[in-house]
């Protein structure tokens, strides 16, 4: 009798390398990578720095970068290096934060308001209103009229991003409301949150995400910046962006205080833009030669 | 037509009317007694109370709003806490510096980012094109600061070709003007022209392979004017949007700009104002700025309906 040969088995999804995923997705790739690497430091940031971050030491003022202090001293004689790494903890905390809550809180006003015409009028105004508002000058007076925390930072980050998630949302319930499958739903019986939840939400999904990351960049830049300008992150905390606003006064004798935070800052946003623009070319074709949305 | 310029305005005094709602509603929901937090933690009872008259809090919030709105809309912004000067006067004081540089940060970007998106656009999929893309995803990564910092120690600071900081008046000595605004003028551009370029790259690609192109290029003319008439004129529409949408990121760039550079500007008031927590010039520059990128955006928004007649809101 002939054997029987087992049929060759199709590379599945699961079978395939990361050198595969690599090679189709180099951009994700770069970005996850650098972004992986910057959670681990966020993480490992006591054993990483070595040092105290805010350990004072006068005799050791504004020393160049060396064997004992790689990326050198400020004015107070802390170790540089120490005080950028535990910085990636702010950044990422407060981009992750921002993202998550304004996407979230976005999802459910644009849910809402794409499916209901009559308050959709009234959201969509208030939403052109808040727009209109630059982002960072709307985060400075919410921060002015309250006093200086993490929590007011990612606040004030948040509701200026909220629109654009709106925006979003709304869009894609407008096209999806028309839709048979809605009808269908809404003639068995089901209610609005059923609706919305079960047969609308998860496609807001993959924009969605893209988005996130986009707010998520958006959000650690302006920390950086309210921080810089002194309405942010409270000074004593080690932020990048108050490391380079103690560090400006010294820009001509020092420019380790302000090259090495503004190198991590960036190397972070370029992380999370990477894996943005990865991810919308993957999840969603529709944008592939769009612009970004602002 | 004019029924729909008519609407177009229309819709902008409601934006405006709800960004004047937000900024006087910020005031009154803000955790807390925000007197109290303006005067600072050193202020004893009659100082809060004295700001507490000043910004009209002690009146019933609805007569509040009116007299507000009223006030904004006969010109009056208010007066500073601290210098007790009124806001109005105080930002046309600052405007010059601010203007100077927001129009050379638009010539600048828009004179550097069209072509480098038309030449990606034409060069698509090429090393050219790449290389102008990643260029923008830096541009949109690298902090308006961290950028103005970079340019201060290269070229300021170890070249010493152009000053660190300050701001010379154009109407005193052009060429100083020019030496102080160049480094301000691209570090606030970067982002901006990573923008425009993306925006000019997708709409040239939409356009660039139309069969009209192709007739344009069979008929024997030459490559420059069928980039620059034939194709960036129906794509410049999506490219003109993004230029007035972007404006709101110049403005929050300016800020941090003429922070960096100590432009005595807007920005920079705002930055005192911050540190003094001066709320009715915060409030003041928010409504200035908003309505300027409102109106901005109307007047583009306006062109286009006349220009093109398809265009329908």
């Amino acid at each position: 009798m002939a054997r029987v040969e087992p049929l060759a088995v199709p590379e599945t999804v699961s079978r395939r390398g990361w050198a595969f995923w690599l090679r189709r997705y180099p951009t994700v790739a770069a970005g996850l990578v650098i972004l992986g690497l910057m959670v681990a430091i966020a993480i490992a940031a006591p054993w990483i720095a070595g040092v105290d971050p805010s350990q004072i030491n006068p005799r050791n003022r504004l020393k160049p970068p060396s064997s004992a202090h790689w990326f050198g001293t400020d004015h107070l004689g802390r170790d540089v290096f120490a005080r950028t790494i535990y910085g990636t903890r702010v950044s990422l905390f407060v981009g992750f934060a921002v993202a998550l809550l304004s996407t979230t809180i976005g999802l459910v006003i644009g849910l809402v308001s794409g499916f209901l015409r009559r308050l959709d009028a009234v959201v969509m105004r208030v939403m052109d209103g808040l727009m209109a508002i630059p982002a960072i000058l709307l985060a400075i007076a919410m921060i002015a009229l309250s006093r200086a925390s993490i929590r007011t930072v990612i606040i004030a980050i948040t509701i200026p991003e909220i629109p654009r998630v709106v925006r979003l949302v709304r869009g894609v319930v407008l096209t999806l409301r028309e839709q048979l499958f809605v009808d269908a739903a809404v003639s068995l019986g089901a209610g609005l949150t059923r609706i919305l939840a079960v047969h609308i939400m998860p496609n807001t999904v993959a924009p969605l995400v893209v988005q996130a990351t986009y707010v998520c960049a958006s959000a650690i830049i302006i920390e950086a910046i309210l921080s810089f300008l002194g309405a942010g992150t409270p000074p004593d905390i080690p932020s990048w962006g108050n490391m380079m606003a103690e560090g400006r006064t010294y820009v001509l004798v020092g420019w380790w205080l302000l090259l090495f935070p503004g190198l991590f800052l960036s190397l972070v946003v370029l992380a999370v833009n990477l894996l943005g623009d990865g991810l919308r070319e993957t999840l969603d074709p529709r944008l592939r030669r769009g612009a970004r949305t602002l | 037509m004019l029924g729909l310029i008519l609407r177009r305005i229309g819709s902008t005094v409601i934006v405006m009317t709800v960004v004047a709602l937000f900024v006087f509603a910020m005031l009154h929901l803000a955790p807390g007694d925000p007197a109290a937090v303006i005067a600072g933690d050193i202020a004893t009872q009659e100082d809060i109370a004295r700001i507490r008259a000043k910004l009209g809090l002690d009146r019933p919030i609805f007569e509040q709003f009116l007299l507000w709105l009223g006030q904004i809309l006969t010109g009056d912004l208010g007066r500073s806490i601290f210098s007790d000067r009124p806001v109005v006067e105080l930002i046309a004081q600052r405007m010059e510096p601010t203007l100077a540089l927001a129009t050379t940060t638009i010539l600048f970007s828009v004179l550097v980012a069209v072509p480098l998106g038309i030449l990606a656009a034409w060069r698509a999929g090429s090393w050219v094109d790449r290389l102008v893309m990643s260029f923008a995803v830096l541009g949109f990564s690298i902090p308006v600061f961290v950028f103005a910092y970079l340019l201060i120690i290269l070229f300021a600071v170890n070249l010493k070709w152009l000053p660190v900081m300050g701001y010379v008046s154009f109407r005193e000595d052009f060429i100083g003007f020019l030496r102080s605004i160049a480094l301000p003028t691209v570090a606030l551009g970067v982002t901006y022209i990573a923008l425009i370029a993306r925006i000019t790259r997708a709409s040239m690609l939409e356009v660039i392979h139309q069969d009209y192109i192709r007739t344009a290029h069979a008929k024997g003319l030459s490559l420059a004017p069928i980039l620059f008439r034939h194709a960036l004129k129906p794509a410049s529409v999506p490219i003109v949007t993004t230029i007035g949408i972007g404006i709101a990121l110049l403005i929050g760039g300016v800020v941090v700009t003429e922070s960096v550079f100590a432009i005595p500007g807007i920005g920079r008031l705002t930055v005192d104002a911050i540190l003094r927590r001066d709320y009715p010039i915060i409030q003041g520059v928010i409504l200035i700025f908003s309505g300027i990128y409102v109106l901005i955006n109307l007047v583009i928004d306006i062109i286009y309906t006349i220009l093109d007649p398809r265009i329908r809101y």
